[in-house]
C-alpha cells in the first residue's frame, strides 16, 4: 500500500516535473551571515525564546543521549528509513551559526534550510508555520545564543526515494499548508493561545494525530491517536482510551508536574515533553490545558461513570508511606500463567500502597491496558522507566530479560483482559518481538519532569 | 634488617605484677604530638609520658597482641571494617613491628567480650588510634620476645635477629616466637615510645598489600552479617512509623499473626515487628502489619523550600571558635561577603541495616554493624534495662556506612525483638525505605562568609560563621536508638551536643588553615532538629571546606589571582604547600585551556587541621541548556604522613571523591510537612556509572617515619570545593546552594 | 514443586512462586553472593544471570526463574580457583566494603557473555542500573575491562592446547 502510494506520488512528480516541476521546487540559498555575538540579543528576548523552546521540546529531539544539547545526531524512526537529527546550536561549520534570522524563519515557516534544500517533515514545519514573527525572532535569539557545539550529525539512511529532497517538495503541494495561527473569533483569548501553543510550536498533533502512508498527519483525524518512536500516542479526543477521562485539572496537572494519580506518569517521548512543560508559566499552560480540553470534549455519561467506578474501586493506593513495605492487595483467583506473572511480579508495586508519582499506578486506572494496541504495555514490560541521571525520577526495572516472549505475551493478555476494555489485541507477538529485536527502536527516556508535586498533592491526600 | 635498639630494660614489678619495660628509640612514629620525643634517639628511662594512640585507654601490651604457645598470632583491634581496608592496614603494621608474615596473622575486630574498647570507628581514627597502638604494641612486644631469646640463649639482645616470627641468633640457633611466649610475658603495660623499624626497612608497611577479604566478597563467601545464618535462626521485619511523631493509634494484627510462617507479632508501645520462619514469610507479613496499623501523624517538619531560613532561625548557641588581630576592623579594602546552603544528604548505604539478636535468660548477643560495639551495647543495656555485662556486641561487617546510618538502631530492634521472642537468634533486616527515612542525617548547614582585600591581592579579614546542628547522636545512652525511642517505656533522645575542638562537629574544619591578619569564626550550635541527624562522613567539614574554598575562589577572581597561586599566598605549612603544589602540577593546572562547557577548579583542606592533607583539582563538563554537569576529571594529592597501604588509600581517595562529588551535585534528602519523601533511589538519586568521570588520579606523598594521619574522610570537602569551583568555571556564575543541580544550573546560565 | 537450575545444579523447590529469587538464593540454597539493597530493582545488588542475561533478582519472583538456568557470582569461579572476572576483580582490589560488588559482578560478566570486547562506553552504559556508594566505580570498570583481557587470553590458551 505504502508502495502504490509512494509509485503514484513519483508519477504526479515525473508529470508535474515535466510541467516545470523543479522550478517549483526550487528554493535559493540565503546567504551566510557572520556568526552573532550573544550579546547582540536582548536578555530578555533570548529568555522568552528559551520558553518557547521548551514548548518546542526542541531539545528532545535535537539532542542525543548523553550529548550535547541541541548538537542534534538523534536518530528518528520512520517508515522510510532513519533520519538524523541536525545541529542547531550557533556553531558556523556544523550548526546554524552562518544563518541569518531570515534562514531560520524559512526554516521554521517553509521547511527549507539554508542552502535551499527541502526538510523532512520529521521536523514539524507543518506546525511551526503557525508561530508568529516575534516568536521566531525571539527563537531564533535563543538558538544563536547557546553554547555552539562542533559536531555533526549522521547521515540520514533513508531508502530510496526517500533520499531524494525534491520529494518532498511534491509532498509539500499535497500536504503541506503554510500560515501564521489564525485566531478563531468564536473562542476566547485563553482558547486561542492554547490552539496557537498546541497547533504550532508545541506540535502535539505530531504524535497525537494519525498519519498516512506518507507520512503526513490526517488533518481529519486530528488528535485521533498516533505513534511516536514505537509508542502509541493515544487520541486525545473523544476516542481518548483513558480509563478515567481526562478534564482540565488533570491535565494541568499531569503537563506541570508529570503524573496524575488517575492516569498515572508521562513516559516513552512524552516524559521529556512534560520535564521541557516545566519551564511553561501557569497562564500559558492554562491555554493549554484549556485548548486540550476542548480536544477531549465531554464524555459520555457512561464512560464519565465508568471513570467513576474505576476510581472508587481503586481507591486503595496511597495509604502509607512506604513502597516495599506496602501490603499489596493483589488477590485474583485466577490461575492463568499471565495471573500468576501479575500477582507475583507487577502487582507488589502497582497494587501497594504507595501514591504516585514514585509507586506504581493501578492498572485499572493506567491507559496502557485500554490502549489500541499492546505496544505501549509491552514496552514497559521491557523496559521499564529508566532512572535519570542525578535527579528524582520514578523507576521502573524492565524485565525484558527475566521474560520470555511466552511469559511476555501471557502477562499482556491477562492484563488486558483483567483492567483493560475493548477487544483482545492482535498483533501481540509482533510487538513483543519487534521492541525487543529494536526492529524499531523504542524511545526509552526517564521521567526528569516529573516531581512529587509536594504542596499540591501531599501524601496524605492521595487515598 | 633491624636497625640497632639500646635496650635499657629493668625489670620492675609494677602494682599489679605487670612487667614495665621502657625502650629508647632510634625511630619511631608516634601519635602527633608525641613525635619530638619520639624521635629522639637514645635511652630514657620512663617518664610518665602519654602512651601513643589507643595504648592510653588500654595500655597492656597483650589487649593488643596475643602469642599462644603454638606460634599463632591474634592482633586484637577495637576498631571495626567498614570497607575502608582497615583490617588489612593494622595487619601490615602489626606484621611489620612484629617481624613476622602477613599471613600468620590473625586479626580481631571489635567484640565487647574480646577487644580493647575504641569507642566509634570513626573520624579517620582508625590508623591514628588503632594503627598507633598496634604499631608500637607490636614493636614492643618484638623486644620482649627478642630479650626473651637472650636470655635463653645467653646472648646480649642486640646480637639476636627477629624474623619471620623467630628470634635467631648468629650462631644459627633460633627460637620461634611461640617458643618464647609465656604466660604473662607480654601482659606488660606499654612504653610511651617503642623500638620501631626505620621506615627504609620496611617490608609490608608502605605496600600495596591486597585485602584479605576482596575474594571472599567476589566469590560470594559469606561476608556480612546479612549473610549470617546461625541454626534456627528466624527472621523478622520492623514496621515503622509513617513520619517522626506518629504515635500509633491501633493495629489489628490477627490477620498478620495467621499468616503463613508468622510466629508472633511484637508490639511495644509504637515499637511494632513481626517474625517469621522464612525471610520472604516475613517480608509479606511486614506489608500485611503496615497496612493493618493506624496512625496519627503531626505535620512537623520545615517547609523544604525555605530550608536555609528554616535553619537560620532556630534558636543557636554562639560561639567564637577564633578570633585573630583585629576582625572587622573596617579599614576600606574591597570587601566580599557570600551564603552558602547545604541540604540534609542521606549516608544511602547500600545494603539496608542489619542485625541478628539472640536473648536466653538476661543475657543478649547482639551481631551489629555498629561503628561502635562498646557504645552500642551500653545503649541496648540501657534499653533493656541489664547490666552492662549481660549484652555482648559483636561486629559483625555489613555494606558501608559512611558514619552513623542505621546500623545500631538495627542492633537495637534485633535486641528487643530477641527479647520477646528468646532462644533463637533473631535476624532483623531493614528494608530500603526504612534506612533512607529514618537513618539520621547529615544535617543541613548554612555558612556566611565575608572577607576584605588589601591592596596587595591578599586577604586582610576573614569571617566565617556556620549553622548547624549536631553532628553526632551516636549511641551511648539508649536514647539513641529507635527502638528505645519507640517502645512503650519510651527513653528520650538525649539532648544534642556540640563536638569539641579542635575536632569539632558542624565547625570541623570551619577554622582556615591559610592565615590571615585578621579572623573571626563563629559557631552557631542549633540544638534543635527538625529531622533526626548525626554523623556523616566529614561531619561539617564537607560544608566548611566548600564553603571556604568556595569563597576562596571568588576572592581570588576578585583580585585576578590564579586559584592555586592564591592558595599557596596564604598557606604558611610546607606540608599544605607541597600537597597543593603537587595536585597543581598533576593536573597541569597553569597549562589548561579553557574550553566552553569546561571548566577546573581546586580544593584543598587539611581534615580537622590536624589529619591527612588533600588537595584536588577537578575538570568538569557543563551543559547549561539542560543543567547537566558532569566530573570529567579530578586529580588529588594526599600527605597522610607515614603510608601503611598505598593502594588502599588510594581506594580511599577515589571513593571520596566519587561519593563527595555526587554529594556536591545531585543528593538532597527531601520531605514534606510531615514525611520523608526521599525513600529509596528514585527519590535520592545518587552517582550512577554514566555520571562516573573518565579518571581519578591520586598522587600520594608519603612521610616516612611521620605519624598516621587519617585519610579516609579528608577528600570530601575538597572534592566538593574543587567541583563546585569548576562549575563556576564553566558557566561563569557562582553557584552557593547545594547541590550543584541541573535546576541551579541551568538557571545560572540563563 | 518449582525446577530451578543454579549454577549448574538442579534443585527442586516447595517455595511459594510469588518469592523473589533473591530469597529462594539466600535463604533456601545459602547462596549469599547476591545482596538485598532495595527490593525495587534500583541499585543491582542483588543482579543474578537468568538464562544468561542479568536480572535484578529481587523482583524476579521464582515463577519467572522456574526451569531456567541463573547463575550467581558463586557460579564464576571458587575462593580457591577463581574466575577471570573473579581475578580481574581481586587483582584490580575493585571493591571497599563490597556490598553491591557480586551485583556489579554478575551485570559485568552478562555484559562480557554477549559482547567479549565491550568499549568503555558500553561498559558504562551496561553497568548503568547497578549503585555503588563507596565510589569504587573507577576500579570497577578497570576490573571490567581486565576481566575481558583476561577471558579472551584464557580463551586464545585454551584453543592454543586444542590444536592438534
Amino acid at each position: 500500500m505504502i508502495l502504490r502510494n509512494l509509485m503514484g506520488l513519483v508519477v504526479v512528480l515525473g508529470a508535474l516535473s515535466a510541467g516545470g516541476f523543479s522550478v517549483y521546487a526550487w528554493r535559493s540559498e540565503i546567504p551566510e551571515v557572520a556568526p552573532a555575538q550573544p550579546s547582540r540579543f536582548d536578555p530578555e528576548l533570548v529568555r522568552r525564546g528559551a520558553g518557547l523552546a521548551a514548548v518546542g521540546n526542541c531539545n528532545s529531539c535535537h539532542t542525543r543521549t548523553g550529548g550535547p544539547s541541541f548538537a542534534g545526531g538523534l536518530r528518528i524512526p520512520t517508515q522510510f528509513g532513519s533520519i538524523y537529527t541536525t545541529n542547531i546550536t550557533p556553531d558556523p561549520e556544523t550548526g546554524i551559526g552562518l544563518w541569518s534570522e531570515a534562514a531560520f524563519e524559512r526554516a521554521m515557516r517553509d521547511g527549507v534550510d539554508r542552502l535551499g534544500r527541502h526538510l523532512y517533515p520529521a521536523f514539524p514545519y507543518d506546525h511551526f508555520t503557525h508561530v508568529t514573527d516575534e516568536d521566531i525572532r525571539a527563537l531564533y535569539a535563543y538558538f544563536m545564543t547557546r553554547q555552539p557545539a562542533h559536531a555533526t550529525p549522521r547521515a540520514n539512511e533513508l531508502r530510496f526515494p526517500f533520499d531524494q529532497r525534491i520529494l518532498l517538495a511534491g509532498w509539500k503541494l499535497l500536504f503541506f499548508r503554510k500560515g501564521v495561527f489564525q485566531p478563531d473569533e468564536r473562542h476566547d483569548r485563553r482558547w486561542n493561545r492554547g490552539a496557537y501553543l498546541v497547533e504550532g510550536l508545541a506540535h502535539c498533533g505530531g504524535c497525537h494525530t494519525p498519519r498516512n502512508t506518507l507520512g503526513a498527519e490526517r488533518g481529519n483525524d486530528a488528535y485521533d491517536g498516533g505513534e511516536a518512536e514505537g509508542w502509541t500516542a493515544y487520541a486525545l479526543n473523544v476516542d481518548s482510551p483513558s480509563p478515567v477521562p481526562w478534564d482540565k485539572d488533570a491535565l494541568f496537572q499531569y503537563l506541570r508536574h508529570g503524573w496524575h494519580e488517575a492516569h498515572g506518569m508521562a513516559r516513552g517521548p512524552m516524559a521529556p515533553v512534560v520535564d521541557n512543560l516545566n519551564a511553561l508559566e501557569d497562564d500559558d499552560l492554562l491555554a493549554v490545558v484549556t485548548y486540550i480540553a476542548a480536544v477531549v470534549g465531554t464524555p459520555s455519561p457512561e464512560r464519565a461513570r465508568r471513570g467513576r467506578s474505576v476510581l472508587e474501586q481503586t481507591s486503595g493506593n496511597g495509604a502509607t508511606l512506604t513502597s516495599d513495605s506496602a501490603a499489596p492487595s493483589g488477590a485474583t483467583n485466577e490461575r492463568s500463567e499471565g495471573a500468576a506473572i501479575y500477582v507475583t511480579t507487577c502487582a507488589p508495586c502497582h497494587e501497594s500502597s504507595r501514591p504516585l508519582p514514585y509507586g506504581g499506578i493501578n492498572l485499572a486506572r493506567s491507559t496502557g491496558p485500554n490502549g489500541p494496541t499492546a505496544r505501549n504495555l509491552v514496552n514497559v514490560i521491557l523496559w521499564g522507566l529508566p532512572p535519570s541521571d542525578g535527579q528524582r525520577s520514578p523507576i521502573m526495572p524492565g524485565f525484558n530479560n527475566a521474560m520470555t516472549d511466552d511469559q511476555v505475551r501471557a502477562l499482556v493478555t491477562y492484563v488486558r483482559q483483567r483492567f483493560g476494555h475493548g477487544p483482545t489485541w492482535t498483533n501481540v507477538d509482533q510487538d513483543i518481538r519487534d521492541a525487543r529485536a529494536g526492529n524499531f527502536k523504542v524511545g526509552i527516556y526517564p521521567a526528569p519532569g516529573t516531581d512529587p508535586a509536594s504542596g499540591v498533592i501531599s501524601q496524605r491526600e492521595v487515598r | 634488617m633491624m636497625n640497632s635498639v639500646i635496650l635499657s630494660r629493668r625489670r620492675v614489678l609494677a602494682g599489679a605484677g605487670a612487667l614495665v619495660v621502657s625502650f629508647g628509640a632510634a625511630h619511631a612514629i608516634g601519635q602527633e604530638g608525641n613525635t619530638a620525643q619520639d624521635m629522639q634517639s637514645g635511652a630514657r628511662v620512663s617518664p610518665p609520658a602519654p602512651l601513643p594512640g589507643s595504648l592510653k585507654d588500654a595500655p597492656l601490651l597483650d589487649s593488643w597482641i596475643r602469642i599462644d604457645g603454638d606460634g599463632g598470632i591474634t592482633v586484637f583491634t577495637g576498631k571495626v571494617e567498614l570497607g575502608q581496608g582497615i583490617k588489612t592496614s593494622l595487619l601490615q603494621v602489626a606484621a611489620e613491628q612484629l617481624s613476622v608474615p602477613l599471613q600468620a596473622l590473625k586479626l580481631q575486630t571489635a567484640d565487647t567480650a574480646l577487644t580493647p574498647n575504641e569507642g566509634f570507628t570513626a573520624g579517620s581514627h582508625s590508623m591514628q588510634d588503632s594503627g598507633t597502638a598496634i604499631m608500637h604494641a607490636a614493636a614492643q612486644s618484638r623486644i620482649i620476645l627478642v630479650g626473651e631469646a637472650g636470655r635463653r640463649l645467653g646472648l646480649p639482645p642486640d646480637q639476636l635477629e627477629a624474623k619471620d616470627g623467630f628470634v635467631q641468633a648468629p650462631d644459627g640457633r633460633k627460637l620461634s616466637y611461640g617458643e618464647l611466649v609465656s604466660e604473662q610475658i607480654l601482659h606488660v603495660r606499654a612504653q610511651p615510645s617503642s623500638p620501631l623499624k626505620h621506615p627504609n626497612s620496611f617490608s609490608v608497611m608502605n605496600t600495596p598489600v591486597r585485602r584479605a577479604d576482596i575474594p571472599a566478597m567476589v566469590t560470594g563467601a559469606p561476608a556480612y552479617v546479612q549473610d549470617m545464618r546461625p541454626p534456627g535462626m528466624v527472621h523478622a521485619r520492623v514496621v515503622r512509623p509513617p513520619s517522626y511523631e506518629a504515635q500509633l493509634v491501633s493495629v489489628d494484627s490477627e490477620a498478620v499473626e495467621n499468616a503463613p510462617g508468622v510466629l508472633k507479632v511484637v508490639r511495644d508501645g509504637n515499637f511494632l515487628a513481626v517474625i517469621a520462619v522464612s525471610e520472604y514469610q516475613a517480608v509479606k507479613a511486614m506489608r500485611l502489619l503496615a497496612a493493618a496499623a493506624r496512625w496519627d501523624e503531626k505535620s512537623a517538619l520545615p517547609r523544604l523550600s525555605d530550608l536555609p531560613n528554616a535553619i537560620l532561625s532556630l534558636p543557636s548557641q554562639d560561639s567564637e571558635i577564633l578570633r585573630q588581630g583585629q576582625p572587622e576592623s573596617s579599614s576600606g579594602g574591597r570587601k566580599l561577603e557570600a551564603k552558602y546552603t547545604k541540604p540534609y544528604h542521606s549516608h544511602g548505604s547500600i545494603g539496608p541495616s542489619c542485625a541478628i539478636a539472640e536473648a536466653s535468660g538476661d543475657q543478649v548477643t547482639v551481631w551489629t554493624h555498629t561503628q561502635g560495639v562498646f557504645p552500642d551495647r551500653d545503649a541496648i543495656a540501657g534499653m533493656l534495662h541489664l547490666p552492662k555485662e549481660n549484652v555482648r556486641c559483636i561486629h559483625a561487617e555489613g555494606s558501608g556506612c559512611y558514619g552513623h546510618n542505621g546500623a545500631d538502631d538495627a542492633a537495637g530492634d534485633a535486641a528487643l525483638i530477641a527479647r520477646a521472642y528468646p532462644n533463637v537468634p533473631v535476624r532483623v533486616q531493614w528494608m530500603r525505605e526504612q534506612e533512607h527515612a529514618w537513618e539520621p542525617y547529615g544535617p543541613a548547614m548554612v555558612t556566611h562568609l565575608a572577607a576584605s582585600l588589601g591592596d596587595d591581592g591578599s586577604i586582610r579579614d576573614w569571617q566565617h560563621e556556620v549553622w548547624s546542628n549536631t553532628h553526632s547522636m551516636r549511641p551511648g545512652g539508649a536514647g539513641a536508638l529507635l527502638a528505645a525511642q519507640h517502645m512503650a517505656d519510651r527513653v528520650p533522645a538525649p539532648p544534642p551536643k556540640p563536638l569539641p575542638l579542635p575536632e569539632g562537629g558542624g565547625d570541623r574544619n570551619a577554622i582556615p588553615l591559610y592565615k590571615f591578619p585578621n579572623a573571626r569564626v563563629v559557631h552557631h550550635f542549633l540544638p534543635a532538629m527538625p529531622l533526626r541527624v548525626s554523623a556523616l562522613r566529614a561531619l561539617g567539614a564537607y560544608m566548611n571546606v566548600f564553603s571556604i574554598e568556595s569563597f576562596m575562589d571568588e576572592l581570588a577572581e576578585a583580585v585576578g589571582t590564579d586559584s592555586v597561586e592564591f592558595r599557596l599566598k596564604h598557606l604558611e605549612d610546607q606540608r599544605a604547600r607541597d600537597t597543593v603544589a603537587k595536585a597543581a602540577e598533576k593536573f597541569n593546572w597553569s597549562a589548561f585551556q579553557k574550553r566552553a562547557g569546561r571548566g577546573r577548579g581546586f580544593g584543598f583542606a587539611r581534615y580537622k587541621n590536624l589529619a591527612a592533607y588533600c588537595a584536588i583539582a577537578a575538570e568538569v563538563e557543563v551543559d547549561r541548556d539542560s543543567g547537566r554537569a558532569k566530573l570529567v576529571r579530578a586529580v588529588a594529592a594526599v600527605d597522610s604522613g607515614q603510608i601503611v597501604n598505598p593502594d588502599g588509600l588510594v581506594n580511599q581517595v577515589e571513593g571520596a571523591i566519587l561519593q563527595s562529588t555526587s554529594w556536591t551535585l545531585y543528593e538532597s534528602v527531601s520531605f514534606d510537612d510531615t514525611r520523608i519523601t526521599s525513600i529509596d533511589w528514585a527519590t535520592y538519586p545518587i552517582m550512577r556509572f554514566a555520571q562516573v568521570p573518565e579518571s581519578i588520579e591520586v598522587h600520594l606523598i608519603n612521610r616516612p617515619g611521620q605519624p598516621f594521619l587519617g585519610a579516609g574522610e579528608t577528600a570530601q570537602g575538597p572534592a566538593a570545593g574543587a567541583v563546585a569551583n569548576a562549575v563556576a568555571h564553566a558557566i561563569g556564575k557562582r553557584i552557593r546552594d547545594l547541590p550543584l543541580s541541573g535546576e541551579r544550573i541551568r538557571q545560572a546560565s540563563m | 514443586m518449582i525446577k530451578l537450575t543454579v549454577n549448574g545444579h538442579e534443585h527442586e523447590l516447595e517455595t511459594e512462586p510469588d518469592t523473589p529469587l533473591l530469597y529462594v538464593l539466600r535463604d533456601e540454597l545459602a547462596l549469599s553472593g547476591a545482596k538485598f539493597g532495595c527490593g525495587l530493582g534500583q541499585c543491582g545488588a542483588c543482579t543474578v544471570m537468568l538464562d544468561g542475561k542479568a536480572v535484578f533478582s529481587c523482583l524476579t519472583p521464582l515463577l519467572l526463574a522456574a526451569g531456567k538456568n541463573v547463575t550467581t557470582v558463586e557460579g564464576l569461579g571458587t575462593l580457591e580457583a577463581p574466575g577471570p572476572l573473579q581475578r580481574a576483580f581481586i587483582e584490580e582490589q575493585a571493591a571497599q566494603c563490597g556490598y553491591c560488588i557480586a551485583g556489579m559482578m554478575m551485570r559485568a560478566q552478562a555484559l562480557l557473555v554477549k559482547n567479549s570486547s565491550p568499549t568503555d562506553a558500553e561498559i558504562r552504559a551496561a553497568m548503568e542500573p547497578n549503585l555503588c556508594r563507596c565510589g569504587t566505580h573507577m576500579r570497577i570498570l578497570r576490573a571490567i575491562k581486565r576481566a575481558a583481557a583476561l577471558i579472551k587470553t584464557a580463551d586464545a590458551g585454551a584453543a592454543g592446547r586444542a590444536r592438534p
